[in-house]
C-alpha cells in the first residue's frame, strides 16, 4: 500500500522514500501537540517514542491486534484500558471524544508509569491527523 | 494471597542478598590434618579452597572423613578437593539456588562474582531459609502483607524440583481486581528476564482467562508453572461451562452480557486471543461442570 505523504515532509525536504523505508516514531510530546492533548498521567514521560497507532474502544482488540511499542486511541475509559495496555505493552494511552478517565485509573496509570492523554478530537480525526503526520498503523508496522 | 510469598521472593531476592560473605578458605597447599580444627572451630563443614583469588575447589567434612577412614598419612586439600565445583553466580535470583541445591544434593555452593569470577561468599539452604525469613519480616513491617506460616517456608521452596509455580484465585464477579493477577504474574515473569514476546504472550492469555473467570464464574484458579522451554497456564472453574466449544473458538461468537461490552471485553475475541498466544491449548468443558483451560507457550523458540 501506498504510504500517504505529508505536507511538512515534503515541504521540509525529506521525501516519500523516507516515510516509505520504515516507520517514523513520534515522540508522546508530538502526539500531545498534534492532538492538542492535555497530559492526565506521566508528564515527565513525554520524550517517550512510539512507533504506531492503535485504535480501538474494544480492548480484546487490542490485546489481539496491537503491538508492543503502539499508542492506543480508545473512547473507553475504564480501568481495564490501563490493563490491557499494561498487558501488551502499548506505551501510552490517549482518550478521545473527551472522555476522561475517573481518578482511580490515572493513578493507576500513574503506578505504572504510563502516560495518560486527552483530547476533545474524535476517534477518526485523532487518528487521521496522527497518521497525516507520519505515524504508521499497526498493520503497516513490521515489527 | 494468591500465591505465597516465598514464591514470590525466590524470585525477587538474589543470592548475594543471603548468603555468608565472611568466607572461611583454605589453600590447596595446607594439609588435611589442619582441616579438623577449622572446621570443629568454626562449626562448618565444608570450605572453599582459593589459590590466590581463585576457586580451585572444595573440601568437605565428608571428604575430610573419608581422608580419615582410608588411614593414609597427612595430604594436601588439593588432592582431596573437589575440582569441579559447581559456583552459583551472586547475581543469580534465588530460585536457581534452590533448584540447584535440589538437583545436585549438594549443601553449599561457592558464589563468584560473575565478572572477574572473584569468590564472594557461600550459599546454604540455611542461608536461603533465613534470608527469606528475614526478607519476609522486613515485607510484614513495611507493607503489612498477609500473615504466612513461617513453618511452610521450607516446604514451598523444595516442593518443585525444576518448576516452579504460581497459583492465583481470582474471584468471581470483582471488577475492581480484574486483571491484578495477571499483572503480578507479567511483572513476575518479566523481572526472570524472559523474552519481553513470551511474557507479553503470556500475559495477554491469562488476563483474557481471567477476564472470562470474572465475567462468567464465580471465580476459579489460575496455576501457572515455569519448566525450562516451557510456560504451562491452567485455568479451571467450577462455573457453567461451555455448551459448544467450537463454536466459542469462533471469532466473534459470544454470550457476554452487555456490560461486559462496555468494559471492553464480551466481543467473542477471548478465547481467540488466548488461542492466538498459545502454542498449545486444551479445553475440557460441560455445561455444569466447569472448565479446565491448558495454554502451553514454549519459551525457547521464536515466533
Amino acid at each position: 500500500m501506498e504510504r500517504i505523504v505529508t505536507t511538512e515532509r515534503v515541504v521540509t525536504g525529506e521525501t516519500s522514500v523516507g516515510s516509505e523505508v520504515g516507520a517514523e516514531k513520534m515522540t508522546l510530546e508530538e502526539v500531545r501537540d498534534i492532538l492538542g492533548a492535555e497530559v492526565l498521567a506521566g508528564a515527565h514521560l513525554l520524550s517517550l517514542e512510539v512507533s504506531m497507532g492503535c485504535g480501538a474502544d474494544l480492548m480484546s482488540d487490542v490485546l489481539a491486534y496491537g503491538k508492543p511499542g503502539s499508542l492506543l486511541l480508545t473512547g473507553l475509559t475504564n480501568q481495564q484500558v490501563v490493563r490491557t495496555a499494561e498487558m501488551a505493552d502499548i506505551v501510552a494511552i490517549c482518550f478521545v471524544r473527551g472522555k476522561r478517565p475517573d481518578e482511580e485509573t490515572v493513578e493507576m496509570a500513574k503506578r505504572q508509569e504510563l502516560p495518560l492523554l486527552w483530547t476533545r478530537l474524535p476517534m477518526f480525526e485523532s487518528c487521521g491527523r496522527l497518521y497525516r503526520r507520519g505515524l504508521i498503523g499497526v498493520s503497516e508496522s513490521t515489527d | 494471597m494468591p500465591f505465597t510469598r516465598v514464591q514470590e521472593l525466590v524470585y525477587e531476592m538474589k543470592v548475594s542478598q543471603v548468603m555468608s560473605r565472611s568466607v572461611i578458605t583454605v589453600r590447596p597447599q595446607m594439609p588435611m590434618s589442619e582441616l579438623r580444627e577449622i572446621f570443629r572451630d568454626k562449626r562448618i563443614s565444608g570450605t572453599p579452597v582459593v589459590d590466590g583469588d581463585r576457586l580451585v575447589g572444595i573440601i568437605s567434612l565428608e571428604d575430610f572423613i573419608k581422608w580419615l577412614y582410608d588411614r593414609e598419612g597427612d595430604s594436601l586439600i588439593e588432592n582431596k578437593m573437589t575440582r569441579n565445583v559447581e559456583t552459583l553466580y551472586d547475581d543469580e535470583p534465588l530460585v536457581h539456588a534452590v533448584s540447584k541445591f535440589e538437583t545436585s544434593g549438594f549443601g553449599r555452593f561457592a558464589v563468584v562474582e560473575r565478572r572477574s569470577g572473584k569468590l564472594v561468599g557461600v550459599i546454604t539452604k540455611g542461608d536461603i531459609v533465613e534470608g527469606l525469613l528475614k526478607k519476609l519480616e522486613i515485607d510484614y513491617h513495611e507493607e503489612e502483607i498477609h500473615r504466612y506460616r513461617a513453618s511452610h517456608i521450607f516446604e514451598d521452596i523444595v516442593a518443585d524440583r525444576t518448576t516452579l509455580a504460581f497459583e492465583y484465585d481470582v474471584v468471581g464477579r470483582d471488577f475492581e481486581r480484574a486483571g491484578e493477577s495477571s499483572s503480578r504474574l507479567k511483572r513476575t515473569l518479566k523481572r526472570l528476564g524472559l523474552d519481553p514476546g513470551v511474557v507479553r504472550r503470556v500475559a495477554i492469555a491469562t488476563y483474557e482467562a481471567e477476564m472470562n473467570l470474572i465475567v462468567f464464574t464465580e471465580g476459579g484458579r489460575i496455576s501457572v508453572r515455569l519448566e525450562p522451554g516451557r510456560i504451562t497456564v491452567h485455568v479451571t472453574d467450577s462455573g457453567p461451562g461451555i455448551p459448544d466449544v467450537e463454536k466459542a473458538l469462533q471469532p466473534g461468537y459470544s454470550t457476554a452480557p452487555q456490560w461486559v461490552r462496555e468494559l471492553g471485553f464480551g466481543a467473542g475475541m477471548g478465547l481467540v486471543n488466548m488461542q492466538k498466544c498459545a502454542d498449545e491449548m486444551e479445553i475440557i468443558s460441560a455445561p455444569g461442570k466447569g472448565t479446565q483451560i491448558k495454554i502451553a507457550i514454549l519459551t525457547g523458540r521464536k515466533r
